[in-house]
């Protein structure tokens, strides 16, 4: 063939010598290490993990030694958040504490992950009478409240950590499915997806090989939210006692155990158990917020 | 007119700021619009014509910034104003009309409700501005001003939008009139009708213009002088006529030569292209920044920065070898491998295809009663405005869209199933397509080497060695090099895109290719390689293809036969030269002189009414009789005409028998010499 034309010949094809060099996940990199909501998000989120895998080692009483000589004793020097009702060092608890939530919360938010775009791919992909059918059983599903599932689901499954995993992933499922099914929809109408049809690719390939890697970055932004609220969701359902069992040290758990004693005073027992569930939901958000804006830039 | 001058500008010089670096984009542009005057700006995408225009007004982006020189308004300069002056500089004395009208006018706002608005903040309210803006929508020629007045932006066509875009520009009688692309995205009926009034209204106004475009045909038949833009700097300017016809800068010559021209068809040579790519924003440019792809570039080109010469007449050109430019040897050689023509069986016979959708429980006739047929190697044109049915058509073909029953498509002798999933793997293979966006037919997640080797999977049922030989081999025949196979497609340019995109389609060796306007998303020197590529496969592969466009030019180039919808229907199919050259239908006279021509040489001008009527609701009788200027009578509306030979192979679906419709347009045809 002769050289008739000529792109071919030349050096390097035309990318500005700018931003563009970069891959879009490079971009989106960038801009979190640059994005102060990220940062600090990251910064309380690592703390708590670190807590959670090493917190153990370095606190400095058995967050579950009672004592009861020395229970409900206010913040001190020697016990700095003070005692609880069975003399239990708070701050040791309150440390230890994140380490259940952070195991919990994060399994049900990837199982919610992948249902739920699993679900989004196929009604988004097959419309029609899938999607009215699917799209509505969803919506009642979403109607009913968190605890009302997780109580009908521990009465039936009995209570453990794989319980409540099941429970928050499957009814956080309907709403990462549904912020999928969006995206899939303006994606199969492009005609990347007409051209995977002209050469017979079968749905599975088409959703998963074609579709599923440019719908990503919606489902790590809604991830990302999710995980905030499941977080706030394993604290609740163990507040309830439906949720993580004692004797663990978990926050919403100590929570209940301990808020009939606000009343005579004892406001550490319960206080710095709230603030740390406080501090990690803020933390998930921040985290959330800086990925939502690197990738919506 | 006064010697005034409305627009200009000295040295000016225009820097983005990316990546913390500032990266010019103008490079000491001098550029003066006397009062009344129009000028055109011309060049590829990525020249810096659109920063000029934002620059005037001061609506830079944020990171852009003037780095230096100056631009004075109507004798005042923009530098100094104060942000209160450069307000009132925009109300007063300069309008800008953009390419989108529909992303120009405030969707939730009716049309009245924004034109008064213009005149409220002069001033004027209540129902002296009501009239106004009733008088303004007169003066673009739209009839029945009160009713448009109560409509909002998406109940009007987009060329109505584009009128009043362009009545809200007048609105403050500016005495400078940017219009950056304003018709680019029309239909080409649409965009004569809106350059047609541009033209009037200039002879009305007093307003200077500055007309942005890349369509060089455009910018021919509106402007008085030109310049052409490359990388950020005028390379040439001079009267329209003495550029087009006499151009003194190689990158005018190579840009002129890109474009098929004279009814120039494949089988007669090749276009010429320009090697290489624009310079980057902010590329150090050491000596001519055309050198690199300039056949007639010397050491001293590459050495030397040009200055503008003047050649006298008001000329410029930013060349050492000014005076040899048109000497520029063809980038590409003109000639090509003679082939026979052949006659071999029909590789596609369509019979009787029909597709109707249904629209609010109205069936809308997308594609009614369409017959064709096609021989291998052979291109059929598909032509009409949008909303006529081509891409319908298209789709039916590859069978993404199930034709109503009756209809039938043979392929090489053999039935094509009307669904896509029940053709076999043979068939699916034979009928491929290149998409019109490179962007949304290429998965951007995907690298190209995983594009082009799952077609070769699935379309060639190859796999191993022989696939990766087979690569090798595709990637060559559309001109792409190893070093593409590894990147993402954002990383290529649109024309490189494009190839990528021809080459799938090629990846199972495919009967028929329809082409879905593949280059009207790029630049006129990508254009013309994409369009030779094309031409190059075919006559190497024998493919046949389908080839649908808006540019007549581009059509005639590559088309064997041509067939003219209208609301789904065919009303003209023939060989190319037969319809192009008459006598044809009356729409296709219509679609004829509605393309604007580089050489002005305007023998004929029909101009259709309105808009292409609703396919939900076509007219009774012929549906072209409502916009029809060669209408004959009540026949044309109650009865529906058969499509007739007029000449062997050469039918027209039109009342007015074929030697009355030669009688009729013969001296329109009078070619120039």
């Amino acid at each position: 063939m002769s050289a008739t034309d000529t792109p071919a010949s030349l050096p390097a094809p035309a990318p500005a010598p700018d931003t563009a060099q970069r891959s879009p996940w490079g971009e989106v990199l960038h801009s979190l290490s640059r994005s102060g909501t990220f940062l600090t998000g990251l910064f309380i989120l690592l703390f708590w993990v670190v807590c959670a895998l090493f917190g153990q080692h370095f606190v400095p009483y058995d967050p579950l030694a009672s004592d009861i000589i020395d229970a409900l004793t206010p913040p001190a020097a020697d016990h700095w958040f003070g005692t609880d009702q069975l003399g239990r060092d708070v701050f040791s608890r309150v440390i230890v504490g994140s380490r259940d939530i952070l195991t919990v919360a994060p399994l049900a938010t990837i199982l919610a992950t992948i249902a739920g775009t699993a679900l989004g791919l196929v009604i988004g992909y097959f419309r029609g009478i899938v999607d009215d059918i699917v799209s509505r059983v969803l919506e009642a599903f979403m109607a009913i409240p968190v605890v009302i599932i997780a109580l009908l689901a521990i009465v039936a499954l009995g209570t453990s950590k794989i319980t409540v995993i099941v429970v928050i992933g499957l009814s956080f499922a309907p709403i990462i499915a549904r912020t999928v099914r969006s995206a899939v929809l303006a994606e199969r109408e492009l005609d990347y997806v007409a051209a995977a049809k002209l050469r017979h690719e079968g749905a599975l390939h088409t959703m998963f090989v074609e579709i599923l890697p440019n719908v990503i970055p919606p489902i790590l932004v809604e991830t990302t939210v999710r995980l905030g609220y499941a977080i706030f969701a394993v604290a609740t359902l163990s507040f309830m006692g439906f949720g993580i069992q004692p004797p663990s040290p978990d926050w919403g758990l100590s929570i209940s155990s301990n808020y009939g004693m606000i009343g005579g005073g004892f406001w550490w027992t319960v206080l710095f158990d709230a603030l740390a569930i406080a501090s990690l939901v803020i933390g998930v958000n921040l985290v959330a917020d800086g990925v939502h804006g690197a990738f919506n830039d | 007119m006064t010697d005034k001058n409305a627009l200009e500008l000295k040295d000016l010089s225009v820097a983005y700021r990316v990546g913390r670096r500032n990266r010019a984009v103008l490079r000491n542009v001098n550029l003066t619009i006397k009062a009344g005057e129009a000028y055109g700006l011309v060049g590829e995408s990525g020249c810096g014509k659109s920063t000029v225009a934002l620059s005037v007004v001061r609506y830079l982006p944020r990171n852009g910034s003037i780095t230096g020189g100056s631009i004075a308004l109507d004798g005042k300069d923009v530098m100094k104003l104060d942000a209160e002056a450069l307000r009132r500089a925009r109300a007063d004395s300069v309008s800008m009309v953009y390419q989108d009208p529909g992303k120009a006018l405030n969707p939730s706002l009716r049309i009245g409700r924004q034109l008064t608005e213009i005149f409220e903040l002069a001033g004027v309210t209540g129902q002296a501005a009501e009239d106004k803006a009733v008088a303004m929508l007169n003066r673009v020629r739209i009839s029945d001003p009160a009713s448009v007045m109560q409509r909002y932006p998406h109940q009007l066509s987009g060329g109505m939008q584009q009128r009043v875009a362009i009545a809200m520009a007048l609105a403050n009688d500016p005495s400078m009139l940017i219009l950056d692309e304003p018709t680019t995205g029309l239909d080409a009926t649409v965009e004569a009708e809106v350059l047609d009034l541009i033209g009037q209204l200039r002879r009305e106004l007093s307003a200077s213009i500055l007309f942005i475009s890349h369509n060089l045909a455009v910018v021919s038949n509106m402007c008085d002088r030109v310049g052409v833009l490359y990388a950020g700097m005028l390379v040439e300017e001079g009267s329209t006529k003495d550029v087009f016809n006499d151009p003194r800068h190689p990158y005018t010559v190579a840009l002129l030569r890109c474009l098929p021209r004279g009814g120039q068809r494949k089988d007669q040579g090749r276009l010429d292209t320009i090697p290489g790519f624009l310079p980057g924003i902010g590329a150090n440019i050491v000596g001519c920044a055309f050198a690199d792809r300039c056949a007639l570039a010397t050491e001293r080109c590459r050495a030397e920065p040009p200055p503008l010469y003047e050649l006298g007449d008001g000329r410029l050109s930013r060349c050492h070898y000014h005076d040899k430019a048109q000497s520029l040897p063809r980038a590409t050689p003109a000639e090509i491998a003679a082939t026979a023509p052949k006659q071999a069986p029909p590789v596609l016979q369509v019979e009787g295809l029909n597709k109707t959708y249904a629209s609010h429980g109205r069936p809308l006739r997308a594609v009614k009663d369409v017959s064709v047929s096609l021989r291998p190697g052979e291109t059929l044109g598909l032509v009409g405005e949008s909303g006529s049915g081509k891409t319908t058509f298209a789709r039916l073909l590859l069978g993404l869209v199930a034709p109503d029953d009756g209809g039938s498509i043979e392929l090489e002798g053999k039935q094509l199933a009307p669904r896509l999933a029940s053709r076999s793997e043979d068939q699916v293979k034979a009928v491929q397509i290149v998409f019109q966006n490179p962007d949304s037919a290429l998965n951007r997640s995907h690298s190209i080497r995983h594009i082009l080797s799952r077609a070769l999977k699935r379309l060639g049922g190859l796999s191993g060695k022989t696939l990766d030989t087979r690569l090798e081999e595709l990637v060559r025949s559309v001109r792409l090099t190893d070093r593409h196979l590894a990147v993402k497609p954002r990383q290529l340019s649109g024309g490189l895109k494009q190839r990528v995109a021809i080459a799938r389609a090629f990846a199972g060796d495919p009967r028929i290719v329809v082409c879905d306007e593949p280059t009207s998303a790029l630049d006129v020197s990508v254009q013309a390689a994409i369009l030779n590529l094309l031409a190059d496969l075919q006559s190497r592969q024998d493919v046949s293809y389908i080839f649908i466009s808006h540019d007549l030019g581009v059509v005639r180039y590559l088309s064997d036969k041509i067939a003219v919808l209208y609301l789904g229907r065919i009303m003209e199919f023939g060989p190319s030269e037969a319809v192009f050259s008459g006598p044809h239908h009356p729409y296709t006279e219509a679609l004829l002189s509605a393309v604007p021509k580089l050489d002005r040489t305007e023998s004929s001008r029909i101009r259709l009414d309105g808009e292409i009527p609703s396919a939900a609701n076509p007219p009774t009788g012929c549906v072209f009789h409502t916009r029809c200027p060669r209408k004959i009578g009540a026949i044309c509306e109650t009865q529906e005409p058969e499509l007739t030979e007029a000449q062997p192979g050469h039918t027209i679906r039109c009342h007015i028998p074929y030697a009355e419709l030669a009688r009729l347009q013969k001296p329109k045809i009078v070619e120039p010499a």
